[in-house]
């Protein structure tokens, strides 16, 4: 037990490759199926564990930390604090739904479909863990060509347009972002964030202003795209849309979130005085994006670009929450962070189920569905009112300290973002009632199957996490602490002494 | 205690749990017996739970934290309950007509499907409800501020079939929410400015200030936590969701939109009274607002053809009236007007549902008359419902009513205009009342054809609850004997450890108004006259000269269209809110802006750029020796050049 609790996080990275790798020996369908599901679910074990097993209070944890390459001095080194070990855990809850969203949908192709969703759980582990920033940039590119596959072989019509687009929008702000790393390189030695870090913070590394301003526009950019932040949110809809139903979830329920993990665990601690400068601009776009997002979003005629689209303003939401640059707005982030991943991931899973039944996408092809389908548009409505954030559940939560923290940063924007929680209302009940109510209008909606076992199992799993997240926040909000002080410290030195006495506590205890 | 409060909103949670997951195997009279189960067990913890408080003595608040509910940073939000004599009116209001309108629905749902969807939607209405009311600080309120928001929502659809119902859910909703980011933004001001959202660490803070400090925030707080009330309790001009809500079942109508839910508000308002108090100019926001909505709504009442929509617009305008008892700072009023209406407003819902029971849906009051004959106990409990409301002496709404109209005039914060506005739409409530009554039950019958052999009495499941609540309507006035009669008012001394502190902070805050000429005994005197007017002209009307009010109504043609027509609001917000943003967000933001601008143009004509120079650039490589030869001679050329001039 002592070897897998130093080297926890090693297995919960490479156990799914471990899985994908034998998967590639296996050859039946079903037995495909099975084994990605028994993996991603021996790593969600695994990662709830590492959840259990993290102490609140405390900055990094379950370090490993050992050379790799000697020259270039590349690190294989490892950690968690409080916002990596949430997203994990997010990462591990998503996988395996991912694998039953696909169970009968998918029948092209069983094998490498799931080798590569299991590689592609690799490569976002290997992401959140990553603290050498050579290994966190190989992590985040080896994680595209997984989801390339995903979208461009197994998605709908236009999947080849919405592959490509994914894929060279994220390299050129990869390219950005390699450029900085070397930079930084360049100017200290190391790839090893910490060691970085620790250099920038005493001053033993300087970096003339300028420099810092372009630094930080490079790591900036390469998040931007991913989160997305407005005007660079166009490949978003295209991406969820003709992803298959798994690629959906994982696409808004992960990916999205290392744009806005890379830009707290990176752009702000290395670059404060840039970030400071720029937190005007980025809040601007931030409620841009919650204002535009959601009414873009509520005149969708297809489901799943609807729901792509309140997914910009949703991080928009979290966008704003960082960059109100004190403890209450960061940590709404980080938890609507895991709330929109969970939310959001539910609602990409359902819309999949309802395509498995219709094959269709189009909210003017259904209408009635609750006659027909009741047990599934009760599951609707939960999720439907997680992601409005209806108090009780968890977006409220995050949303709410959000608005709370930005309000105290910019009165005017803590405001605004209220007003994007009225318009959530808008679009996400319009579409229900388009979807769920009313007298059945098409024939083909007449004879829908309801829910079997294995969709009330992905369900309610995903229904029990809303209710558990919305009633009892405190396992999060506590293990984020250390994480949302120790990016306010660097950011808005001073900004609060609780933060500083809980940063050296911290400090301490290592 | 700790576990008795508690214990007070578990059962309904329960209740709507098991109906919720388990209720479509059930039988219907296991799901009625759950439902009305959990209601009833909920009253009897509720009224235990009163009399534990009141063998206390004590007119402290019993606090308890269960858990920790959210923390972060500074900020912090416990689950943790409040009791105090506001509490306990509250919850035993809630609780008593919750559960008759349990019993009812069970007669009432009878015939139709859903029935354990409803009875588990009515039960998650009841935990949210009594969730709101003990809450201890406002965020914890706020969750069942919106959760009574949702179950309002569920149940407004709930005949999901249909498209009005469905969209009158939705109006419902979001209107609400219009208010309550409001009050999320009031409630954000708060913490930042006070360090806290629990009632014991603000009304301590805010009543420790001396007077005018803060004023200028906590008036910004008052103003914004009153626009969520202004959603959730159907004020100007937010109210436009509540007349469309009557598409619910009419139990719901009775329980939620008449009854507890849009009450709220008032509550909120009531409980806040310590911020409120230092914070006049919203509160005279309040008592404006709510005097206005109450004649406003009013006169849209007296030309309405649908009995329950009428009702409606009664609600919207006795809510009104409750501000203005709140905002003239005799918050013991409002309170007083919110339980005595309760009472007589559910039973006017409910007196509707068995008409309508009887006329097999049919609402339109112009094809009733007559009914008295037909359906002898609604048509009493209906009678004394309209005594109540309309101010009749010695009914309950008389006595909570005057209240409110002595506040409005003689109030720290009452102003004269208000008091006669008042006054007059007291006079136009028993006008439309008795309209309402002459038209439903008296008079020659105007039941069309088929209709007439079904009209019946309801059974014993909702008469029942008809008559109990007809004895509170008729009695609980008495609870607190008007001073212009020798009273002491002992329903506001009763809350007097709530809110006479800043009833008094108000007096001495601002300049008492003029004192009028009236006394108190004058000032009844006169709204029984505009009862009595009101009365007299519907009967005249109505009763004496039935054509009179269709050529009235012709003569004013323009006048009677326009408020038939309820001022067009709907009307008015369509053209200028909905549609404008329904349509700018396709065309422009959608269409033009992301499909257009930013997708096509800059992203697309970024790719087209890069493959015209890829293109070009091919050329270059064409394979051919010549070519090549003849670029290695140009850049040998440009080279030898560059280092020859810059030698």
């Amino acid at each position: 037990m002592s070897w897998l609790t130093a080297h926890l996080l090693t297995v919960i990275i490479f156990l799914p490759l471990a899985g994908a790798i034998v998967l590639s020996f296996l050859r039946r369908p079903p037995s495909l199926r099975w084994a990605a599901l028994i993996f991603s679910l021996l790593t969600l074990a695994l990662a709830v564990g590492l959840f259990v097993r993290f102490r609140p209070g405390e900055g990094m944890q379950f370090g490993e930390n050992r050379p790799w390459i000697a020259s270039p001095p590349i690190r294989y080194h490892l950690g968690v604090d409080g916002l990596s070990v949430i997203l994990i855990l997010l990462t591990a809850f998503l996988t395996p739904l991912g694998v039953l969203v696909s169970w009968t949908g998918i029948t092209r192709r069983v094998k490498e479909f799931h080798v590569f969703l299991l590689a592609l759980e690799t490569g976002m582990m290997g992401v959140f863990c990553s603290l050498d920033l050579f290994l966190f940039f190989v992590f985040w590119e080896a994680m595209l060509i997984p989801m390339y596959f995903l979208i461009g072989v197994w998605g709908h019509e236009r999947r080849v347009y919405a592959a490509i687009k994914f894929i060279l929008y994220t390299m050129i702000g990869s390219a950005l972002m390699l450029v900085g790393i070397l930079f930084l390189y360049e100017k200290t030695g190391t790839f090893d964030f910490t060691q970085i870090l620790a250099a920038l913070s005493s001053g033993a590394l300087a970096v003339s202003p300028a420099a810092e301003k372009w630094l930080f526009w490079a790591f900036f950019i390469a998040f931007a795209i991913k989160v997305p932040i407005f005007p660079l949110h166009t490949w978003l809809p295209d991406a969820h849309t003709e992803a298959p139903a798994a690629g959906s979830v994982i696409l808004a329920g992960v990916l999205l979130k290392m744009g806005t993990y890379g830009i707290l665990r990176f752009c702000l601690p290395l670059f404060p005085n840039a970030a400071r400068e720029f937190a005007l601009l980025v809040s601007v776009l931030a409620v841009i994006g919650i204002i535009y997002g959601s009414l873009v979003s509520m005149v969708q005629p297809d489901l799943k670009r609807l729901v792509a689209y309140s997914s910009v303003a949703h991080l928009g939401f979290v966008v704003l929450g960082i960059f109100a640059f004190n403890r209450i707005g960061i940590e709404g982030a980080i938890y609507q962070m895991a709330n929109h991943g969970v939310s959001t991931g539910a609602l990409f899973v359902l819309v999949g189920l309802l395509y498995d039944r219709r094959h269709t996408r189009l909210i003017r092809e259904f209408g009635g569905l609750a006659h027909t389908i009741p047990v599934f548009s009760a599951f609707f409505m939960i999720v439907t009112l997680s992601s409005l954030g209806l108090p009780s559940l968890n977006g409220f939560v995050g949303e709410f300290l959000i608005i709370l923290g930005a309000f105290r940063a910019r009165a005017a924007f803590g405001a605004l973002a209220a007003v994007g929680v009225i318009l959530a209302a808008v679009y996400l009940l319009w579409m229900y009632q388009r979807v769920f109510l009313g007298q059945i209008t098409r024939d083909e909606n007449r004879t829908l199957p309801d829910c079997n076992g294995r969709e009330k199992i992905m369900l309610l799993a995903a229904v029990g996490a809303m209710i558990l997240m919305g009633v009892y926040p405190q396992p999060f909000l506590r293990r984020m602490d250390v994480a949302a002080a120790q990016v306010v410290e660097r950011v808005a030195p001073g900004g609060g002494s609780a933060a500083r006495a809980l940063w050296s506590a911290g400090e301490r205890s290592r | 205690m700790e576990t008795l409060l508690a214990l007070i909103l578990v059962p309904p949670l329960l209740g709507a749990a098991l109906n919720g997951i388990w209720g479509r195997r059930f039988s219907r009279p296991l799901v009625a017996a759950a439902g009305c189960g959990a209601a009833g067990l909920s009253m009897v913890m509720a009224l235990l739970a009163a009399s534990a408080y009141t063998r206390a003595a004590s007119t402290a608040p019993w606090i308890h934290t269960y858990f920790t509910w959210i923390h972060s940073g500074t900020f912090h939000a416990d689950f943790a309950l409040w009791y105090d004599r506001l509490t306990l009116v509250m919850t035993c209001t809630v609780t008593v007509v919750a559960f008759l309108i349990h019993v009812y629905s069970v007669g009432y749902m009878e015939h139709e499907g859903g029935f354990y969807r409803f009875f588990c939607y009515l039960n998650l209405f009841l935990f949210m409800m009594l969730l709101l009311v003990t809450a201890a600080n406002y965020p914890l309120m706020f969750v069942g501020w919106e959760g009574v928001g949702l179950c309002s929502y569920l149940l407004i659809g709930f005949y999901f079939a249909k498209r009005s119902a469905s969209d009158a859910g939705k109006k419902a909703f979001i209107v609400t929410r219009i208010g309550d980011a409001g009050f999320t933004v009031g409630v954000a001001l708060l913490f930042w400015s006070l360090g806290s959202v629990d009632f014991s660490d603000v009304f301590g803070r805010v009543a420790a200030l001396p007077p005018g400090e803060m004023q200028g925030t906590l008036t910004a707080v008052g103003v914004l936590l009153f626009l969520g009330a202004v959603g959730k309790s159907a004020q100007i001009p937010l109210y436009v969701w509540l007349p469309d809500a009557m598409e619910g079942p009419t139990p719901v109508s009775a329980l939620i939109h008449a009854a507890t839910m849009v009450t709220a508000g008032v509550y909120m308002v009531a409980r806040s009274n310590v911020l409120y108090a230092h914070a006049p100019l919203a509160l005279a926001l309040v008592a404006a607002t709510g005097g206005v909505t109450a004649f406003f709504s009013a006169t849209i009442a007296v030309c309405q053809n649908d009995l329950k929509r009428m009702l409606a617009y009664s609600t919207i305008s006795q809510i009104g009236y409750m501000f203005l008892g709140c905002g003239a700072a005799i918050f013991a009023s409002g309170i007083f007007h919110l339980m005595t209406h309760a009472c007589f407003k559910a039973l006017l819902f409910l007196s509707a549902g068995s008409v309508m029971h009887a006329m097999s849906g049919e609402l339109d009051m112009r094809k009733m008359g007559g009914l008295r004959r037909r359906m002898k106990t609604t048509w009493l409990t209906f009678l004394a419902a309209t005594l109540a409301i309309s101010g009749i002496p010695m009914f309950s709404g008389f006595f909570s009513k005057d209240e409110i109209l002595a506040a409005a005039y003689n109030g720290p914060l009452g102003r004269h205009w208000l008091y006669w506005l008042g006054t007059v739409t007291a006079g136009l409530t028993a006008f439309y009342m008795f309209r309402g009554l002459f038209l439903t039950f008296h008079g020659p019958s105007r039941v069309p054809p088929e209709l007439e052999p079904h009209v019946h009495e309801s059974g014993r499941l909702m008469t029942g609850p008809l008559i109990v609540l007809a004895v509170f309507s008729v009695a609980a006035g008495y609870v607190s004997w008007p001073r212009a009669l020798g009273g002491q008012e002992a329903f506001d001394r009763y809350l007097d450890p709530v809110f006479a502190a800043s009833q008094e902070f108000v007096r001495s805050l601002v300049a008492a108004p003029a004192p009028g000429r009236l006394t108190n005994f004058s000032l009844m005197a006169l709204s029984f006259v505009a009862a009595l007017a009101g009365l007299g002209a519907a009967y005249w009307l109505y009763l004496a000269s039935p054509g009179l009010p269709g050529r009235l109504a012709a003569r004013v043609g323009w006048l009677y269209r326009l408020v038939a027509n309820k001022y067009y609001v709907d009307e008015i917000y369509n053209a200028l809110i909905v549609n404008p943003i329904r349509v700018a967000s396709e065309k422009l933001l959608w269409q033009d802006i992301d499909a257009g601008l930013i997708d096509g143009g800059l992203v697309e004509g970024a790719a087209e750029v890069a493959a015209e120079v890829g293109g070009g650039l091919r050329r270059l490589q064409s394979g051919n020796i010549r070519s090549y030869a003849a670029w290695v001679l140009l850049g040998a050329v440009v080279w030898f050049g560059y280092v020859l001039l810059n030698r």
